[in-house]
C-alpha cells in the first residue's frame, strides 16, 4: 500500500526530517534522525530499482494530478540507478559523519549539519526522480543552497569565499538552466519531460530549441564541473568539512550528469544533439582538456584534499568522454564510471578525513611518515589510488576497459592513447602521497597520534571493499549502465 | 582432489601464507619456518599437475566473471607448467637464501618483505597459470604492485628513485601498450582467451597484426627489451635476495613467458610467420642483446653486470620466440627455465660476496675464490651455463635456439647468438679467473673473512648444482617444451 | 523583424546582460550579488511577457470569455522569486561573515590576505 508512494516518498522523507532536527536542537538526536532517514531512503530506493529492473517506468503524480498539469514523479531505469547511488552514498556517509562532524564543527552546530544535511538529500534525490522540467529546478536549487552552506561550515575561514564562489558560479548555472527551460516552455507549453519529448518533434521553429539546449548544457555543465566551468569545485572540496566533500564529491556531479543526459537523449532526443550538432565533438575536446590539464594540476598539489578535488574533475572528464562517443558501449562506460567513480572518491575523501580528525589539515608537509600511526587509513587511500589508476581487480580498471572499448569501437585509437596517457598522470599524484605517506620518518608530532575510530574506518573501508568487489565482479554495475545506456538511447516512449 | 581445486589452492596457499607470515611477526623462526612450510606446500601442488600436464590434459577453473563475457579463468598448459615450476620451486631455494641474508645482514622490516615475497610468488603463480589476457594482465600488475615494496625495501632516497623508475616503465609501458593491446584483441577477435594457433588469425590485417605484436612486446615491460629496460639495473638497489628470485627468476621470466604466450596463443606461431610486418622484432630484440652486454662489460658493479647481463639473456627468449620456428620456440621455453637456474645461482654468489666480504665492485674481487670456494664455484657454474657451455644446462637452450636459427636461415640472428656468447665469456670468465688465480689486494687480506652463513652457501650449491643436473636430466622440461610446440 | 513589439525581450536580454557583467566586473561582494539579482529578475521577465496573451483576459473562469492569459508562468516565476530570495539571503550571510573573518567584502583585498599564508580558524574547536 504504502510502497506505491514510495517515488515521493524517497524524496520526502529528507524533506520532513530537515525541520524536525531544527527542533530537536541536540546534535546527537539529528544524527540519529538522519541515519534513519537516510537508511529509509537506502531501502526504498532499492525497492524502487527491482520494481524498474524489468524496463518498466514508474509514474506517480504528485497529489493525484494527472500529467502533464501535475508534477509527476518517473522513475525508470536510468534514474532509479541514480536514486540507489545517492542513497547509499548518503548512508554510508551519514555514519561517517558523527565523528568526523564532532571534531570539526562546534556543538552548537551540529545540528544544523544534519538539517542541512537531509535538505541536500532531499535535493539530490528530487532531481534524480522529478520527470518535470522546473521541478528539477526548484530540487536544484534546494541541493544547492544546502551544499553552499555545508561548504561553508569548514573550519578554515577560505571555506567562506570557496562557498561565496560557489553560490555565484551556481546560480548562473541554475538560471541559465532556467532560462533554457523556459525557452523549452515558450516553444512547446509543457513542462512535462515525456511531454515535452513528444511536443518537440513538432515544432517547426527550431532556434528557440537549439538556444534552450545551448543555455541547458552551459548551465548543467557548470553544475557537473566540465572543464573549464570548474573552477568552483577545488577550492568547494579542499575547504569544506570531510564529511561534506565526501558526500558532495561522490553525489552532486553524478546527478548533474544525470541531468544532462536526461534533456539530451530523452528530451531532445540521441539525432538532435549528437547528428545534428556537433555536440560529440564539443564534449570530446572539453573532457580531454579534463582529463589532462586538471591531472597535471592535481600533481601539483600542496594539500591533498585539494589534489583529490582536481583529480575528481579529471574524472568527471572521463564520464563525460565516455558519453560523447554517442554510442552504446560509450554510453554505458560513461555511466558506470559515474557509478564507479562516485565510490571511490567517496571512500577517499573519508580516510582523509581521518587524517583531518588526527591532524587538522593534510598538507603534504604535515603528513610525512603517517603511515607508521595511521596505517588502515593509509592503506586504504593506497587502494583507493590504484582504482584511480585503474588497476585491475579494482573499478577504475571497469571503466577504462570500457572507455577504451568504446574508443577502438568509434575508430578513434589516439582518444584511446589518451585515456591511457592521462591514467599515469593518475600514478603520478598517487604515488606523491605513497612516497610521503610511507617513505618519510615521522616527527615527534605525528608519532604520536593514534589511528582513525572504527566509525569512521568502518565506512570508509566499505567503500574501498566495494570498490574491489564491484572491480572484480562488474556484471550488476555493468548490466545495470547497460540496461541504463539502452533505454537512453531508445528516447521516451 | 581435482586439477580446478588444485590450481586455486596454489594461488590461495602463498596468500594464506602471507597472512600468516604477518600474524607471526614476533616470532621470527615461527614467520621463517611458515614462509619455508608454504614455499614447499605450493611445490608440490604445482608439481601435482605435472603428470597431467604431460598427458596431454590442460586443467582448467573460472573463478568469477568480472565484465560479461570476460571471466579470470586459469589454465595450465606446458609453457606455464614449466613456468610455475621453476618459481615455485626455486621459491623454496631463495627462502632458505633470504633466511641467511636478512639475518647476517641485520636488515630491518623482514616481515613485511617475506609477505611481499609471498605476494609476489602468488602472483607469479596467477600468470603461470593464467588461461586468458585478463587474467594475465590482473596478475602482471599485481606483480608490478606487490614487488614495489621490496624494490624500495632500503628506505633511502636511492631507493625511493629506483622505485619511481621501476614503478613508472612497468606501469607505463603496461598501462600504455599492453593495456590498449588486450582490449583491442578482445574488439577484434571477440575473445581474450589463450588457444592453440591464436585467436587473430584472418582478424586483422598484416600491418594491424604487426603494431599489435608492438604494442604487446613494448607494453610488456617486465621482458626489458629496449628502450624500456630501465627499471631492471634500477631494482637492483634492492637486497639481493629480492633480486635474485624477482629479477632473475620471477619478475623477468613473467615478462618473457607472457610474451612467447602471446605470440604462441594470441598470435599463432605459423600463423604470422613470414609476415613483413613482424619482421622487426628479431633486429629489436638482437639489438638489446649487443647492446645490453656492451654496457655489462663496462660496469664495475657486480650486480650491474649481472642485471645488464640478464637484459641481454631475457632478449634470448624475446629473439627465440620472434624467429617463429619450431626449434626456436622450444629454445625460448628452455632458455626460461636455464637462466633462471643460471642467473638466480649468480646472484646469490654476488649476495653471498657481499654478506661474507662486503664486496660489491668486480674490481675488488681479486683472490676471492680462495676465501670463498664454494661460492665463487657455484659463480663459475652459473657463468658456464649463461655462456652456453656443457656440462651447463644453458648449453641445451643456446643449442635449441641457434638450431632454430640455423634451420629458418637466420643467419643474422645466429650471427648475434655466437656475438653474445663471446660477450658472456669475456664479462663473466675474467671474474672467475681473478678469483681464483689472482692474488688478492692489500686491503682484502686485512680484512679476514670465511664463506657467507651456511644457508646461503647450502642454497648456492643447490641451485649451480641443479644447473649441472638438468643438463644431464633435461627430461620433464624438454618434454613441456616439445608439447608446446607440438599442439601448433 | 518586429522590433518595437518584443521589446519585452530586449529588456531580458538587457538585464541579463548587465547582472552578469556586474557579477564579472565588480569586485564588491555585496555588488556581485545584487547583480546576480538583476540577473535572475531578467528570467522573471522572461517566463512573464510571453503569458500575457494579446487579447486575454485574466485567467478567472468567466462564461463570456474564451481566451485567458497563461497563469502558469507566474506561478513559476513566484517559485523562482522565492529561491532567488533565499539565494540573496544566504549570500548576504555569507558576506556578513566574510567580513567578520576577513575585515573586508572586497574581493581584491580578500584573495590578497589569502596570499600571506596566514589562515585562522573561523571556529574555536580544536583537532580530536
Amino acid at each position: 500500500m504504502i510502497a506505491q508512494h514510495f517515488p515521493v516518498l524517497q524524496v520526502v522523507l529528507p524533506l520532513i526530517a530537515a525541520p524536525l532536527m531544527i527542533l530537536l536542537r541536540r546534535g546527537t538526536l539529528a544524527w540519529l534522525l538522519a541515519v534513519i532517514v537516510s537508511w529509509t531512503g537506502l531501502f526504498i530506493s532499492l525497492s524502487l530499482l527491482a520494481q524498474v529492473a524489468d524496463g518498466s517506468v514508474i509514474s506517480y503524480a504528485i497529489g493525484s494530478w494527472p500529467p502533464p498539469w501535475g508534477i509527476e514523479y518517473r522513475i525508470d531505469r536510468v534514474n532509479a540507478l541514480l536514486l540507489m547511488l545517492v542513497s547509499l552514498i548518503a548512508a554510508v556517509v551519514v555514519i561517517y559523519s558523527r565523528a568526523s562532524v564532532a571534531a570539526e564543527l562546534p556543538a552548537h552546530q551540529h545540528y544544523l549539519f544534519y538539517t542541512l544535511f537531509s535538505l541536500c538529500l532531499a535535493g539530490l534525490l528530487g532531481i534524480s526522480a522529478t520527470g518535470d522540467a522546473f521541478n528539477l529546478f526548484v530540487f536544484l536549487e534546494i541541493s544547492s543552497l544546502s551544499s553552499y552552506v555545508l561548504i561553508a561550515l569548514g573550519r578554515d575561514r577560505r571555506a567562506l569565499m570557496a562557498s561565496y564562489q560557489y553560490l555565484v558560479m551556481g546560480t548562473i548555472g541554475a538560471t541559465f538552466y532556467i532560462i533554457g527551460v523556459g525557452l523549452l516552455y515558450l516553444m512547446t507549453g509543457t513542462l512535462n519531460m515525456a511531454d515535452m519529448a513528444h511536443r518537440l518533434s513538432g515544432v517547426t521553429e527550431v532556434r528557440p530549441v537549439l538556444a534552450a539546449l545551448a543555455f541547458i548544457t552551459v548551465g548543467i555543465c557548470l553544475k557537473l564541473a566540465l572543464f573549464p566551468l570548474h573552477l568552483w569545485l577545488p577550492n568547494a572540496y579542499a575547504y569544506a568539512p570531510s564529511a561534506v566533500t565526501a558526500f558532495l564529491a561522490a553525489t552532486a556531479t553524478k546527478v548533474s550528469v544525470y541531468v544532462l543526459l536526461r534533456f539530451y537523449y530523452s528530451i531532445y532526443g540521441e539525432s538532435a544533439v549528437f547528428s545534428a550538432l556537433p555536440m560529440g565533438k564539443i564534449l570530446l575536446l572539453l573532457s580531454l582538456a579534463a582529463m589532462f590539464i586538471a591531472s597535471a594540476i592535481a600533481i601539483f598539489q600542496a594539500d591533498l584534499k585539494r589534489l583529490f578535488a582536481y583529480s575528481s574533475v579529471a574524472q568527471i572528464g572521463y564520464i563525460t568522454l565516455g558519453i560523447s562517443f554517442d554510442s552504446a558501449t560509450g554510453l554505458t562506460a560513461g555511466i558506470v564510471h559515474l557509478f564507479n567513480h562516485a565510490l571511490t572518491k567517496g571512500a577517499l575523501f573519508m580516510l582523509l578525513g581521518c587524517f583531518v580528525l588526527r591532524l587538522g589539515r593534510v598538507r603534504f608537509s604535515d603528513i610525512g611518515g603517517i603511515a607508521r600511526v595511521m596505517p588502515f587509513t593509509s592503506f586504504g587511500i593506497v587502494l583507493g589510488g590504484l582504482s584511480l589508476i585503474g588497476v585491475p581487480g579494482t573499478v577504475g580498471f571497469i571503466s577504462k576497459w570500457y572507455l577504451v572499448l568504446a574508443a577502438l569501437e568509434s575508430g578513434q585509437w589516439w582518444i584511446a592513447l589518451a585515456i591511457v596517457l592521462s591514467s599515469l598522470l593518475a600514478v603520478v599524484y598517487v604515488w606523491r602521497f605513497v612516497e610521503a605517506a610511507y617513505f618519510q620518518e615521522p616527527d615527534a608530532g605525528i608519532a604520536q597520534l593514534k589511528e582513525a575510530p572504527l566509525e569512521m574506518l568502518v565506512p570508509a573501508w566499505l567503500m574501498i571493499a566495494a570498490c574491489f568487489y564491484f572491480g572484480l565482479d562488474a556484471s550488476l554495475t555493468i548490466d545495470g549502465a547497460a540496461q541504463a545506456a539502452a533505454t537512453l538511447l531508445q528516447g521516451l516512449q | 582432489m581435482t586439477p580446478a581445486l588444485t590450481i586455486l589452492l596454489a594461488l590461495a596457499v602463498p596468500l594464506i601464507g602471507a597472512v600468516l607470515i604477518a600474524a607471526a611477526h614476533r616470532a621470527p623462526n615461527v614467520r621463517e619456518t611458515i614462509t619455508l612450510v608454504t614455499a614447499g606446500l605450493l611445490f608440490l601442488l604445482v608439481a601435482s599437475l605435472t603428470p597431467l600436464v604431460l598427458a596431454g590434459e590442460r586443467p582448467e577453473v573460472t573463478l568469477l566473471e568480472m565484465m560479461p563475457g570476460l571471466s579470470l579463468k586459469f589454465k595450465v598448459e606446458p609453457l606455464g607448467m614449466l613456468f610455475g615450476l621453476i618459481a615455485s620451486g626455486l621459491w623454496i631455494v631463495n627462502s632458505l637464501y633470504s633466511i641467511g641474508y636478512m639475518r647476517a645482514n641485520d636488515e630491518q622490516h623482514q616481515t613485511r618483505f617475506y609477505v611481499c615475497f609471498a605476494g609476489a610468488l602468488a602472483s607469479t603463480v596467477g600468470i603461470a597459470f593464467a588461461g586468458n589476457l585478463l587474467t594475465l594482465f590482473m596478475f602482471y600488475e599485481a606483480l608490478t604492485l606487490v614487488t614495489y615494496p621490496l624494490v624500495t625495501h632500503a628506505g633511502t632516497g636511492e631507493a625511493k628513485r629506483a622505485g619511481r623508475v621501476y614503478l613508472g616503465v612497468l606501469v607505463g609501458t603496461s598501462m600504455v601498450f599492453f593495456l590498449p593491446a588486450i582490449i583491442w584483441t578482445w574488439q577484434v577477435s571477440g575473445t581474450v582467451e589463450f588457444r592453440p594457433g591464436g585467436v587473430l588469425h584472418g582478424k586483422a590485417g598484416n600491418m594491424a597484426l604487426g603494431i599489435l605484436l608492438a604494442l604487446y612486446v613494448f607494453g610488456i615491460g617486465k621482458a626489458a627489451l629496449m628502450p624500456f629496460h630501465r627499471w631492471l639495473p634500477a631494482a637492483m638497489v634492492a637486497p639481493t635476495p629480492v633480486s635474485a628470485l624477482l629479477h632473475a627468476v620471477a619478475v623477468v621470466k613473467a615478462g618473457v613467458f607472457s610474451v612467447v604466450k602471446i605470440v604462441v596463443y594470441i598470435f599463432g606461431v605459423n600463423e604470422i610467420a613470414g609476415l613483413k610486418s613482424v619482421d622487426w622484432l628479431p633486429f629489436v630484440s638482437g639489438f638489446t642483446i649487443i647492446a645490453a652486454s656492451i654496457v655489462a662489460l663496462r660496469s664495475d658493479n657486480l650486480k650491474r653486470r649481472l642485471a645488464y647481463s640478464t637484459v641481454s639473456q631475457l632478449s634470448y627468449v624475446v629473439l627465440a620466440a620472434a624467429l617463429l620456428t619450431p626449434l626456436s620456440v622450444i629454445g625460448a621455453a628452455l632458455h626460461i627455465a636455464t637462466h633462471a637456474l643460471g642467473k638466480i645461482t649468480l646472484f646469490f654468489a654476488a649476495g653471498a660476496i657481499y654478506t661474507a666480504a662486503h664486496k660489491t665492485e668486480v674490481s675488488q674481487l681479486a683472490g676471492i675464490g680462495r676465501r670463498m670456494p664454494w661460492t665463487m664455484s657455484a659463480f663459475a657454474v652459473g657463468a658456464l651455463s649463461l655462456i652456453g657451455v656443457p656440462p651447463a644446462a644453458g648449453f641445451i637452450s643456446k643449442w635449441f635456439i641457434m638450431s632454430g636459427a640455423a634451420e629458418g636461415g637466420h643467419f643474422l640472428a645466429l650471427a648475434v647468438l655466437i656475438a653474445s656468447t663471446l660477450f658472456n665469456a669475456a664479462y663473466f670468465l675474467p671474474i672467475v679467473y681473478m678469483a681464483f688465480f689472482c692474488k688478492p689486494d692489500e686491503e682484502s687480506m686485512a680484512h679476514a673473512h670465511g664463506e657467507a652463513p651456511w644457508p646461503m652457501v647450502a642454497a648456492l650449491v643447490l641451485t649451480a648444482s641443479a644447473t649441472i643436473a638438468l643438463f644431464f636430466f633435461s627430461d620433464l622440461p624438454l618434454q613441456l617444451a616439445r608439447q608446446l610446440v607440438g599442439r601448433l | 523583424m518586429n522590433l518595437a513589439g518584443h521589446f519585452s525581450y530586449w529588456i531580458t536580454i538587457l538585464l541579463a546582460i548587465t547582472g552578469l557583467y556586474i557579477v564579472i566586473a565588480r569586485g564588491n561582494l555585496i555588488k556581485k550579488l545584487v547583480g546576480l539579482g538583476i540577473f535572475q529578475t531578467s528570467v522573471y521577465l522572461l517566463y512573464i511577457a510571453p503569458g500575457k496573451l494579446i487579447g486575454g483576459t485574466a485567467p478567472i473562469i468567466d462564461g463570456q470569455f474564451t481566451l485567458y492569459s497563461n497563469p502558469l508562468p507566474h506561478v513559476l516565476i513566484l517559485t523562482a522569486i522565492v529561491v532567488g530570495v533565499a539565494t540573496l539571503a544566504l549570500g548576504l550571510a555569507l558576506v556578513v561573515r566574510i567580513r567578520e573573518a576577513y575585515g573586508s567584502i572586497e574581493e581584491d583585498e580578500i584573495l590578497e590576505l589569502d596570499k600571506t599564508g596566514v589562515f585562522p580558524d573561523t571556529t574555536t574547536s580544536k583537532p580530536a
